[in-house]
């Protein structure tokens, strides 16, 4: 269904929970009520990972923080996005009453395995409308390139 | 307050995610946020039908063009999700904003049903 998902030997994530992510999917899709909140705090933050011929762009979905807040460290090919959401309900009262409380709170934590060929001493991050985007260029000798030929000479 | 979610069409809707929300009443009206990554203020849309409020928000990630997905969580770039609201909340001082993907409404209760207290004349 999504060969792309597999072909990394070395994806951090068993197989079986990009399957139950799949299934959750499908529900989200057509809006079934009861499994999109199963499905929204199952991992916080949620994460996509792509790859590029340069570089691997990595987005994390994270509304509502401080950039400054949001912790992003590499360490031997594995990025970890960690930080704190705090909650930002207001104490419930007589005259206030929290109907809903759906959004993400608290401590987060998400480690990524980076590919090989990727080059961890430039790493980029920004945050913008909620999505923090990662990009790791590849290294040099990884890129795709172009081998000229030449016209040898007569022997 | 009726906060249940509207029937979704789904013949003629495109599938979307529901977002995860916070909702709030106190004595003059109902705030709800809603987590939208992704959703710039140009993306989002809100509108009210009747006495249905819908949210419904485009994600642009800005990816580069030829990008292979490795692993996707977010596999649909549309977020929508609706509110049927009372008559008690006033649709036409909805007010919207919207922060780092945080989308944050406050509908206010119109002015008479707003809680009050019956004063008590002595007969």
């Amino acid at each position: 269904m999504y060969p792309s998902l597999t072909r990394f030997p070395g994806d951090l994530f068993p197989e079986f929970e990009a399957l139950q992510r799949q299934v959750e999917q499908l529900l989200d899709g057509r809006a079934w009520p009861s499994s999109i909140r199963a499905a929204t705090r199952g991992a916080f933050p949620a994460v996509n990972v792509g790859t590029t011929a340069d570089a691997v762009e990595i987005y994390a979905f994270v509304p509502g923080l401080d950039p400054a807040s949001i912790e992003v460290s590499l360490d031997k090919g594995l990025l970890v996005i960690s930080g704190e959401r705090p909650s930002d309900l207001p104490q419930e009262s007589e005259q206030v009453t929290v109907y809903a409380d759906e959004r993400f709170a608290g401590q987060f934590r998400r480690a990524i395995s980076l590919p090989e060929d990727a080059d961890a001493s430039r790493v980029d991050a920004g945050y913008h409308d909620g999505i923090l985007k990662v990009v790791v260029p590849k290294r040099e000798s990884a890129k795709p390139r172009r081998i000229e030929v030449k016209e040898l000479a007569a022997a | 307050m009726d906060t249940q979610q509207a029937p979704v069409k789904r013949a003629t809707d495109a599938p979307a995610l529901l977002p995860p929300v916070d909702i709030v009443e106190d004595q003059n009206g109902i705030t709800v946020k809603a987590d939208l990554p992704g959703v710039s203020r140009e993306n989002l849309s809100i509108s009210v039908d009747g006495e249905t409020l819908t949210v419904e928000g485009t994600v642009a990630l800005g990816e580069s063009q030829k990008m292979e997905a490795v692993y996707a969580e977010v596999r649909v770039a549309r977020y929508r999700r609706s509110f049927v609201l009372g008559r008690d909340l006033d649709t036409e001082r909805i007010d919207a904003a919207m922060k780092n993907g945080v989308l944050t409404l406050r509908v206010p209760k119109r002015e008479q049903a707003k809680p009050r207290r019956i004063p008590v004349k002595a007969a």
